[in-house]
């Protein structure tokens, strides 16, 4: 069976007077209908940019490069136009962004805005349409939905207003849905009602959810595979147990071990010295080198291949000693 | 020195907000009678969700917002009586580095002169010296000396944390309140700055009012904890005893949302329902009511506000702390 979702080669490029910089760069990845897979990485590693890209919403003037492929039950993305995309965008491939405050419009009403999710995939009555928006609202979690309906953005707490953009998110219908930090902006009592919203969710309509995350803590118990994303490549990807019992690239190893925790040692943490690098100077060889403690003589000049490091685990390393999947 | 370097008693701050059209005035009550301690060289966390008045507490010890009442003492001076030139004293003393990394630096300003700025109001060196002695500082923080020459749109998150962290110790102060000073950075980035915190407050002997709301956090910089909610403290204690012995059902709450990497230290995840009351509009009786799944809950919580009492070593705001129960594993 085909996988829902496959991203071959993803590049996304940005012109400059001095030269193109690639933030994602080279992205291939797999998601089967149903998944929950997690994107983890740090800020500017290009989480954001690879969400947009399968939308094809990157924002001008970059672009999606020649060579790349984002194929959805077969079909190429890529190719698409007009009414065929926009079956894609908020149809079967539902998204939710960060910030809920700069997404919804705050001059119109939640109701009004789900309404128009509704209404943008399917003909229907205006009863029905109405009657579909409580609906959703109510399969989202808000209390009183037909009263929260008139109420605009700035009324609801942040926890709610997320609750609304993930109910405009699933108004389409959607077999994938993409939620880019969907907890970042909100505590962690409300984060843990949003992730357990999302889950529930997911597993009464069988749909697949790509999580992005910057803290691999919010994954765990949460998704079945993880993607750890380093200056614009994947370099690293297993089951979610497997992850975190054992970390095959450095930079996950490090990851993991610079996490503050409520059982083990207090005090000084594992730190990895110092910052991610920027997308108009990707480093050589493997991008994670220069902060490497573990680096060897490849490491600076080759890029690493892909090699495979435990059960469904894969990662990009001259240190692992598996062979090529 | 014994005592304690900082002691505040039942502070209050509530700010009045702006009547409507179609509605009267009301008040938000952000801090409604907080008392805790801080002694040299230690550090006190508070912890608390969004809202709960964390930063409006950190900001009224430093008078940075004015007090409605209460008491602060600071190294045995009464901070609210104090008269200008008194409070111009105390602030080289007591700093804070703020929450927000991008907008608490001033963007014109160069990172030298932003650093240098308290140095120089407080005349602490003859103006020929301060070049060197931001340069010191910023090599204290893990900064380049070349640092003091650039913007703070040059840096990043975690880089911005440290000026502001290099500008509060400019004057040497003995207290820094510390509000939320990493979670807005990676986590590489954040064990980095954590570090850097624990190894001033180890050669410069600082105490630390760290706010924060992550106790994984908190867990590897806090010698106690004081837990907010809704204005006030629902449980204080030892680090290891509010971490291990959590009294107070929000404390619990806290403690399960925290994310946890590990498979085999899987807790049950408590998920509370709602929100917090509105902070116009504060209910009778324990604030924290609506939302609580404590098994001995009943109708004396909605009725009758819990005082912060001691249960064992803790401090404990809630009425049915002594019945233990078992959350799950
Ligand atoms: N419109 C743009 N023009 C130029 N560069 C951009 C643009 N948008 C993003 N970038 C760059 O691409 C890189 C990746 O950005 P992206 O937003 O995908 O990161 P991210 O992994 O989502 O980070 P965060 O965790 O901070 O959201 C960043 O270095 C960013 O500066
Ligand atoms: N200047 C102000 N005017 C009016 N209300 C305010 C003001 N500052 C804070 N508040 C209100 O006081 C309450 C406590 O806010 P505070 O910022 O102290 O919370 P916090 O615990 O620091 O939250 P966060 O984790 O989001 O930083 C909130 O309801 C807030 O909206
Ligand atoms: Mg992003
Ligand atoms: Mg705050």
């Amino acid at each position: 069976m085909t996988p829902l979702l496959t991203v071959d080669n993803l590049r996304v490029t940005f012109p400059r007077a001095a030269g193109p910089s690639t933030p994602v760069d080279g992205v291939s990845f797999a998601i089967d209908r149903g998944e929950r897979v997690a994107l983890v990485g740090e800020s500017g590693s290009g989480k954001s940019l690879t969400c947009l890209a399968l939308l094809r919403l990157i924002p001008n003037p970059g672009v999606i490069a020649p060579g790349s492929s984002i194929r959805l039950d077969g079909t190429e993305v890529l190719s698409l136009e007009g009414e065929a995309l926009r079956a894609i965008r908020g149809g079967r491939i539902g998204l939710v962004f960060q910030d809920p405050m700069t997404s919804l419009n705050p001059v119109l009403t939640v109701g009004y805005q789900v309404r128009e999710a509704v209404t943008a995939h399917r003909n229907m009555s205006r009863a029905e349409a109405r009657d579909r928006t409580i609906a959703l609202l109510d399969e989202v979690g808000i209390p009183d939905p037909a009263e929260r309906a008139d109420a605009y953005p700035h009324q609801l707490s942040g926890g709610l207003r997320q609750r609304v953009m993930i109910a405009i998110a699933l108004a389409g219908e959607p077999d994938l849905l993409v939620a880019d930090e969907p907890t970042t902006a909100l505590d962690v009592t409300i984060q843990a009602q949003i992730l357990e919203l999302l889950d529930r969710i997911r597993a009464r309509r069988n749909m697949a959810v790509l999580l992005i995350t910057h803290d691999l803590g919010v994954v765990a118990g949460r998704t079945d595979r993880v993607m750890v994303m380093y200056a614009g490549q994947i370099i690293e990807t297993a089951p979610t147990a497997r992850l975190f019992a054992a970390p095959a690239h450095p930079y996950t190893q490090a990851l993991l071990q610079s996490m503050p925790r409520l059982t083990g040692p207090v005090g000084r943490l594992v730190s990895i010295g110092g910052s991610v690098p920027d997308p108009t100077a990707w480093p050589t060889g493997c991008r994670f080198h220069p902060r490497c403690d573990r680096r060897i003589t490849p490491c600076a000049g080759e890029v690493p291949p892909w090699r495979a490091a435990g059960p469904g685990q894969e990662a990009r390393c001259w240190l692992i000693e598996g062979v090529a999947p | 020195m014994s005592g304690p370097l900082l002691e505040v008693a039942d502070l209050v701050k509530h700010f009045p907000q702006g009547h409507g059209l179609f509605r009267p005035g009301r008040t938000v009550h952000a801090v409604n009678g907080v008392s805790l301690t801080v002694a040299p060289k230690e550090t006190l966390a508070l912890v608390g969700e969004s809202g709960s008045g964390k930063t409006t507490a950190g900001r009224a010890v430093l008078r940075l917002v004015e007090p409605d009442a209460g008491t602060v003492r600071f190294d045995g001076v009464d901070v609210l009586a104090a008269d200008r030139r008194a409070m111009k004293a105390l602030r080289r003393r007591m700093q804070i580095v703020f929450q927000d990394p991008y907008g608490s630096l001033d963007p014109r300003m160069t990172v030298g002169a932003s650093v240098a700025e308290g140095i120089e109001i407080h005349r602490l060196a003859p103006k020929p010296e301060i070049r060197a002695r931001v340069e010191r500082l910023l090599g204290e923080v893990g900064l380049e000396p070349a640092a003091a020459d650039k913007y703070p749109h040059q840096f990043s998150g975690g880089q911005r944390q440290r000026i502001g962290i290099a500008r509060a110790l400019g004057v040497d102060p003995a207290f820094v309140v510390l509000d939320e000073p990493v979670s807005a950075l990676d986590v590489s980035v954040q064990a980095q700055v954590l570090n850097l915190l624990l190894d001033l407050q180890r050669d410069r002997g600082l105490s630390y009012l760290f706010i924060a709301h992550d106790l994984a956090v908190v867990r590897q910089v806090a010698h106690r904890i004081a837990v907010m909610y809704y204005g006030r403290i629902v449980e204080q204690g030892g680090r290891d005893e509010v971490l291990e012995r959590p009294r107070h059902p929000y404390t619990r709450a806290l403690l399960s949302a925290v994310p946890e990497p590990d498979p085999a230290a899987q807790r049950v995840r408590i998920v509370l329902p709602g929100d917090p009351p509105s902070p116009t509009s504060p209910p009778p009786g324990c604030p924290f009511a609506s939302r609580c799944f404590h098994p001995a809950r009943d109708g004396r919580c909605a009725a009758e506000r819990p005082e912060l009492r001691p249960v064992g070593p803790s401090l404990v705001a809630c009425h049915h702390a002594e019945s233990t129960w078992e959350t799950p594993r």
